[in-house]
Order: C-alpha cells, then structure tokens, then sequence
C-alpha cells in the first residue's frame, strides 16, 4: 500500500512536470497547427539558463530565497524570448508554407540548440581556431586575440553535464507509514500547480486568452475581426516557453543534473502527454500529463525501470491507433 | 423507389440513405434510381445536401441508413476505390486534380483503376508491362481527345486555365470505365458559352459511352436543359423529383429557395408541413450558385 | 522479344556496373574505398526513403529503425555462419552466398517491419504520421537495446568485413533502378497521385491504403539492405549507429535532393557525405552544420535542389530524357 502511494506521489510530480511542458505544446499546436518540436529543447535552455543566472548570482556558496526568486525570474524571461525570437525567425516566414515544411524546420531549431549547447565555450573554440589559423601560417593580430580571450568561457556548456546548485536545504519527510515526501516536492507541486491556474486564467478569463482561443479556431477570420494575429501568436510561444522554463527549474531541485540532450526524452513524452489529452486542448494537455506522469511511475515501479521510456511511445502509438484526436480534442472531418 | 420505370435492371440503386454527424441529419431518406444512360439532375440550396449524397454513394462517408447498390449490388461500407471499380465514378465540387502530374498522367491513372499488380512486372521490365503501358497511354490519350484535350497532353495540370481543368477532371472520370458518373457542380465558374459547350458534352458522353449520368448544379438552365429528371434537396430532405418543367413549378420547390413570403404575395398556397427554410439567395430561375 | 531478350535489357543496368564496380575495387585505395562504400550506403538510404516521403508523400522520420532491422539480421546470420563453409564452394564464394541470404533475410525481416509500421499509419496524415514513423522507430531501438541476444546496448561486434564496392555498388544501383522504374511506371504513378491528392486518388479507383502498405514495406527492404551493408563494412552493429538523429541525416538528404526526385536524392547524398569526408576534423559541428543547413534550406528553398522533378530529364529523349514524353521538366 505504501509502495502505492509512494508510486501515485511520485508520478504526480511527475506528471505536473510533463503537463507544464506540454502545455507549451498544445498551446503552439492550437494557434499555429504546428508541432514545435524545438520546445524539449527551450526546456533544456531554461535548465541552463537558471544555472548561468544562479552562477552568476553566487547561489552555490550563498543561497537565499531573494535569490531564488532571481534565478526564477532571470531564467524565464530568458526562456520567454528564445521562444520568441525562434517563432519570429524560424516560424514566422513559413506561415503560408506546407505545414511539413515548418515541421521540418522545427526539427532543425530543435538539433541546433542541442548540438548547439554541446558546441567547446566559445572561448576554446576561438582558441582553437587562433591554433589552426596559426597552423597555416596566418599571422593573428594582437587585437583579435585579445577578443578571443574575452569571449565567454562558460558558454556553450560542452556536452559534459553540470549540477543546479540547491537553491535551499533539502529536507526529507516519511509521512503515511512509509512514503517518503521532500519539501522540492511540495514547493514543485505547488509551484506547477500556481502556474497552471494562472494559465487557466488567463486562457479562459483574459482577452488575450480569448483572442489565443479565436486563433486557434481559425486564424484567418479571427484576423479580419482585428485580433493581432502575428502579436497573439508570439505571446502563445513566450507563455509556452516560460513554462518549460519553470518546468526545468523545477526539476532541477530534485534532479540537479543537467546536459544539452536533457530536454530530448522530457519533450517527446510532454508531446504523448499533450496528443493524448488531445492536441489544442489545455486542460487536455494538464491531464494528459498526469497520466502520462503515474503510467510511467506505476509501469516503471511494477515492472521494470528499463520500459521507463518505452511506455511513453506506446501510449503515443496506442492513442494515434485508437483515438487520435485525444481525450478533449475535436475531430476534424475533411471536407471533400 | 422513384423514376420512370422503363425496365432494365437499374445501374444505380440509392435506397433510403441517411446521412447522420453527431446531432446533425445532413441527408435523409435519400431515394434515387437510376437506369443506364439516364441524366437526372440533383439540385438545391446550399447546405441541402447534394455533396453529401455524393459522398454517400461514391464511398466518402458510408451511409448511416440505407443501402447503395451499383449494378445490383451492395456498395455501402465499401471503400471508395472500390466502388469506383465497380462503376461510379465522380468528379469534384472543387476541382481536384494531380496538380503536379501532366494531363496525360492525371488520365492514365483513371485508366489502371482496379488493378493493383504489377509493380514486380514494372521492376522486371517484362514485355507485358510494356504492352500494358501503351494500352493505358493511347486510352488515355482516346479520353483527352473526347474531352479537347489533345493538345494539353503534356502539359502540367496546374498550369490548366480552369474550363480546361474542369474537363480533365471529368476526361479523368470518365476514363475508369464508369457505368455511373456523378459530376459536382461541372459548370461552377464557367461563363455562358462554354456552359452551353458542357451540356453539349454531357449529352455527347452520355450517347458515345450510354453510362448513366448524375448532375448536381446550381446553374438550372443547364440542369434544366441537360437533365431528364431532377431531384430537389432541401434540408437533406428530397422536396420535389420528376421532370423539369414539374420540379420549376412546384411550389415546396420554389419555397426552399425564395421564402413562403415569396409564395404568400402570390397568393400561391403555402404547403403544409413544409418547414420554415431560410431563403436562399437566387431561385429556381435565376443562376445564382 | 524473347525470355532471353527481356532479361537481358531487366539486368542491363546490373551488367553495365558490374565491371565498372569490379575495377573500381581493385584499383581504389582503403581510405577512397571506405568513402565510397558511405557514399553508396546514403545514396541507398536517400533513395527508399525518398520512395516514401517523396513519391507517396508520406513523410515518415523513422528510417533508421528499419535499417537497424536489416543490419542486426544480416549481422546475427552472418556471426552464426562465419566458420560454416558450403561443400563443394570455394571460401570466397561460400562467404559471398551466405552473405548475400543474410542481406536478402535482412531486407525481408525489413520489409516486415515496414508492414507492422505502415498497417497503423495509415489512417494518419502529415504530423501525426511523422510522430508515428519517429515513435516507432524509437520504440525498435529501445527494444533492440534491453534484448540480451541482440547484444543489448553495447550490440555485436567482430562482423565480416564481406561489404565491398561490388556489393555497394549492386545495392545502389539495384535500389535506383528499383525506384526508377517504379516512378516511371503506371503502378508507381498510383504513389503519386496518392501524394498529389489521396481523397481524387482513391475515387479513381486507386487503392491508397494498399499502395502506401507497399510504399513503406518497399522502403524498409531497401534501407535493410542499406544496413546490413554498412555494419559489414564497418565490422560492429550497435543501437545507437540508429538513432533518430540517423534518421533525420537520411530526411535531410531527401528534403535536400529534392522530395520526389531520385537524382536529387543521390546527389544530395553524395554532396553531404564528401562534405562530411572533408569535415572530419570539425566533427562537433556537423549537426550544427546538418542543422542550419535545413532551417536555411526550409526558408529558402524548400523544394530542394530539383523538386519533383529528375536532373536526367533534361537529357535529349535518346538517352532517357522525358521531356516530351509526358513529364514537363
């Protein structure tokens, strides 16, 4: 029994992690009918950039709330205009292409950051490049070598993974004869949970919210009625963004560890959680999540944690075979 | 089960087909009969429910009531691929042609409907495949000189002007060997003269091929002029079916599209029973789509 | 035209290579020769998977895990069979046949799973059927991955070296004649008017679902072959030589070359395996590189190099040109 409720608590946490990343996914699917697959990657961005911002501030050596609430801030709003600028970059100009074509281009988005972010510092690459330019017998000028030592160090992070620093203590509870609860858990929880209720609000009780939701609908008409489609389009990617970037945050106080490909797994199984509860939905998405969150913790718990990631790819096959439109999405007849 | 009977056994049998969405009727009752060589028209307004009844007996949609037969037998269920083997076949309210094929490819596909061996002859270079190839390539080219068309064999279809899509798309139907052939509005964006052309063509196919022929079009002098029998939708409810010159008079017909208050000014007496249809822009004697 | 004659003009392409190919292998030196025998495995690879994505217009990212199919066949077979010598056959010829069952096992143990994948996607269009084709293709790798008598992670190693030119070279051109003459024939126009437009094809009497069955099972055996081939030459068969990043490699050829089009297909493979040849030393960027190239690509010119249409068709008729013959170049 307790194996039980250790296993349904752990998944909640679990799943309230995959539906803030799917949610970003669902939102984008809505408006732009397209799967944007870089989005696992944006997850990945926010998990560095709380580290970038967090080494910056000290909180390794001196952690405090004030900080916290920095590093939060600091690695969303970073989050925030990748999302943009890779929407106005990248998704924009395709806007009247084949839709295979956008997908196409996300997939490519989606290699970039993460070969990317595995790419030496640009300071070695610069060094590097001195050395083989030196090779060749090309003379570097002083000035530019100056440059090269200026550049960055840190960034891109290489492949080798860093680790969050603990932004507060770490403390574990047994509670219910048995399981075992840690206050990450509680403030993730609670976090996610906050943030999804904002969303909530702001989809169904905002004008923006409202506009996103007539774009969604369709596109075109909603433009002629006024709405700043282009404008409602970009503030769709930068609140998906921000939340795979709280997502990451949040699970880097429990799972410290962070690398380039991190975000690769989380984003393909965050896409199952949002096609099961049905794609353009966003309480679809929320739902989605949890149950891909306590399916993957029971089967992994039960049997074996080496199914850990097939089970989210069954359940994608499962759901396009039986049910393809989700739990909460529509089905869409063609028009002959 | 309505039509003339003048014996034979019925190419097209449509039998008390519904079409249901959801909550939505969109077709209901639909009866229809149709024998070798006949011309009936399908006409209505808007939203009555022409295409879906197309949809209904070419495969698109499997009939929620009722049956579908094809030369005596069931097609109902069947996937549209095989129902166009079977004889039916259709072309589209929205030209729907293989934009980056050439004329003469858009045809010779028509022309190998059914059969799906043989891509191991194709592999193998026999000299059947080749014999077959020139057979399907010199029918096709038969079909484009039917329909005009001889001088766009090579050309991309897309490149088309419309009227001359439009009569590809039908040279395409026409070329899986149908003993039914339902066109979809053939004279949507044509102007007068060339409308005038298509009736002649529809009734030149009809004597040269003798396949039976069902029309849905807005355009009622050619429905009118080009049809033996017509059959008013409304609704999704069949309103009015028999000869032209009846259906024009009839006054549920006229009332779907102009109003009972249409009817009222004329003292003509309103049916009873008939719902209260949202008038349609255009009548049964103009030409409004 | 006799048994005899309509053989001989089947094979000729096969008769034609063949002694280019046999010199070519013993004139080239190691290092030429294991470019040449990349290049000719892509070149397979961009090929089948064109005959999905580009004639059929079913875009499936899974391509990987079909060659990871073949590879492990032919790979387990070839392991088993190694000290097994047929009576009556010399060495090399023994090897060459027990080579050539293992690649034609692992074309078909291919095609199969490119049944159990293209039977579901069927009813799926564009997104969805890429999600499925990538869903797919990781769930074969992870399956692959935690089966013990597969090797598991670490996968079989100390393979044969039996893949030479010859070999490459029949498989190439064996996989474009394939392609070839499926496009150019009726059958095959079936694929792409299903491309075209799968609601017009299927009222005209075409068999969708059946011919995107075949299109698909088509595929995989070609990219079986392309495989087994590859793990032969380089001597180890392991998981992640499969991955979805291999898949992608193989769509941005295809995206590149132009879908529909074959020659766009083998000269985009060509170009993108020498550049990796001469990227050598910056191989951390390749992806990078592989990457921007296909944004680039996507917002410039996303047809690709030749569209749908072939660089032969500007050939004069005689040499097989078909510019008047009923495809507009």
């Amino acid at each position: 029994m307790t194996e039980l409720l250790q296993h349904l608590v752990n998944g909640t946490s679990l799943g309230t992690i995959y539906a803030l990343i799917a949610l970003g996914y669902t939102m984008v699917y809505g408006v732009l009918k397209l799967i944007n697959f870089a989005h696992g990657d944006v997850y990945m961005v926010g998990a560095f950039a709380g580290y970038y911002v967090a080494s910056a501030l000290g909180v390794q050596e001196r952690p405090t709330l004030g900080k916290a609430v920095l590093v939060f801030v600091g690695a969303m709003a970073i989050t925030g205009l990748l999302g943009f600028l890779i929407e106005r970059l990248a998704y924009r100009p395709l806007r009247a292409r084949p839709r295979l074509t956008a997908l196409i281009t996300a997939i490519g988005v989606s290699f970039l950051l993460e070969y990317g972010f595995q790419l030496p510092s640009f300071r070695t690459q610069a060094a590097n490049l001195e050395g083989a330019l030196r090779g060749w017998g090309v003379a570097v000028p002083a000035w530019l070598s100056a440059l090269f030592a200026r550049l960055p160090a840190e960034f891109p992070p290489g492949p080798t993974p860093r680790f969050f620093p603990e932004p507060f203590e770490r403390v574990d509870w047994t509670v219910l004869g048995g399981v075992h609860v840690s206050n990450y858990d509680v403030v993730s929880l609670l976090v996610a949970i906050g943030f999804m209720v904002a969303l909530q609000l702001i989809v169904f009780r905002t004008r923006f919210g409202t506009a996103m939701r007539a774009v969604s609908f369709d596109a075109r008409t909603a433009g002629l009625m006024g709405i700043p489609v282009n404008r409602i389009i970009s503030g769709t990617f930068v609140l998906g963004s921000v939340l795979a970037g709280v997502a990451a945050l949040l699970v880097a106080g429990s799972r410290p560890r962070i690398d380039p490909i991190m975000g690769l797994m989380p984003g393909l199984k965050a896409f199952v959680a949002a096609v099961f509860g049905g794609i353009g939905s966003v309480p679809g998405a929320m739902v989605g999540g949890l149950a891909l969150g306590l399916g993957e913790e029971m089967v992994a718990g039960y049997t074996s944690s080496s199914f850990r990631d097939g089970i989210a790819f069954a359940m994608l096959i499962l759901v396009l075979l039986v049910r393809p439109e989700g739990l909460f999405g529509r089905v869409t007849v063609e028009k002959v | 089960m309505s039509g003339p009977a003048t014996g034979g056994v019925p190419v097209l049998e449509v039998r008390k087909v519904s079409m249901r969405f959801g909550g939505l009727r969109a077709l209901a009752d639909f009866d229809l009969s149709m024998l070798p060589g006949e011309l009936v028209g399908l006409i209505g307004p808007n939203g009555a429910g022409k295409t879906t009844a197309f949809n209904a007996i070419t495969g698109v949609y499997a009939p929620t009531e009722g049956d579908v037969l094809v030369a005596g037998e069931r097609v109902n269920g069947m996937r549209p691929h095989r129902i166009c083997v079977r004889g039916v076949s259709r072309t589209f309210q929205n030209v729907r042609l293989f934009r980056e094929l050439t004329a003469l490819d858009n045809v010779r596909i028509a022309c190998h409907a059914g059969s799906h061996t043989g891509f191991l002859a194709a592999w193998w270079l026999t000299p059947g495949h080749f014999a077959e190839e020139g057979r399907i390539t010199r029918r096709a080219e038969e079909f484009l000189e039917v329909l005009s068309l001889s001088h766009r064999r090579d050309e991309l279809s897309r490149n088309l002007p419309y009227g001359e899509q439009r009569r590809l798309e039908i040279a395409r139907a026409l070329a899986t060997g149908p003993k039914v052939l339902c066109l979809d509005e053939p004279a949507a964006g044509t102007n007068a003269s060339e409308k005038g052309a298509l009736m002649e063509l529809i009734r030149r196919i009809r004597d040269q091929f003798g396949i039976a022929i069902l029309v849905i079009e807005h355009d009622m002098r050619l429905v009118m002029g080009v049809s033996e029998r017509v059959l008013v939708l409304d609704h999704g409810v069949t309103i009015a079916h028999g000869r032209p010159e009846e259906v024009r008079r009839d006054p549920k017909v006229i009332e779907a599209y102009l109003g009972d208050a249409y009817l009222e000014e004329r003292h003509i007496a309103v049916p009873a029973g008939a719902e209260a249809s949202a008038a349609a822009p255009g009548g049964p004697e103009g030409g409004g789509a | 035209m006799t048994r005899g004659g309509f053989l001989l003009r089947s094979l000729a392409p096969f008769l034609v290579a063949l002694p280019i190919l046999w010199l070519a292998q013993r004139s080239a030196p190691a290092d030429v020769t294991i470019v040449l025998i990349s290049l000719g495995v892509n070149v397979i690879l961009a090929v089948s998977l064109n005959v999905v994505n580009g004639f059929a217009g079913q875009f499936s990212i899974g391509h990987a895990a079909f060659m990871a199919v073949g590879a492990y066949t032919a790979a387990e077979i070839t392991v088993a069979l190694r000290e097994v010598q047929i009576a009556g056959l010399p060495v090399e010829m023994s090897d060459a046949v027990v080579f050539a069952a293992a690649l034609g096992a692992g074309m078909l143990l291919a095609a199969v799973a490119g049944l159990i994948v293209g039977v579901p996607s069927l009813r799926l269009r564009g997104d969805y059927l890429a999600m499925v084709t990538l869903g797919f293709g990781e769930i074969i790798r992870v399956v692959i991955e935690n089966t013990k008598f597969l090797g598991g992670a670490t996968g079989i190693s100390g393979l044969p070296p039996y893949t030479t030119i010859v070999w490459t070279g029949l498989g190439v051109v064996a996989t474009v004649v394939m392609a070839r003459r499926l496009e150019a024939s009726t059958q095959g126009r079936a694929l792409l008017a299903i491309r075209e437009d799968e609601v017009a094809a299927e009222a005209m009497g075409v068999d969708t679902v059946g011919w995107k069955v075949r299109a698909f099972v088509i595929s995989a055996a070609f990219a079986g072959l392309a495989g087994g081939l590859l793990v032969h030459k380089i001597q180890i068969c392991t998981p992640r030589m499969f991955t979805f990043v291999k898949s992608m490699e193989v769509v941005v050829m295809v995206v590149l070359g132009g879908m529909g089009s074959i020659s766009g297909s083998i000269v985009a493979a060509t170009v993108l395996t020498l550049a990796l040849e001469w990227l050598r030393g910056l191989d951390q960027y390749r992806m990078v590189i592989y990457s921007l190239l296909l944004i680039v690509l996507m917002l410039t010119r996303p047809e690709g190099l030749f569209g749908t249409r072939e660089a032969w068709d500007l050939l004069p008729r005689w040499l097989g040109g078909r510019r008047a013959d009923g495809r507009a170049p």
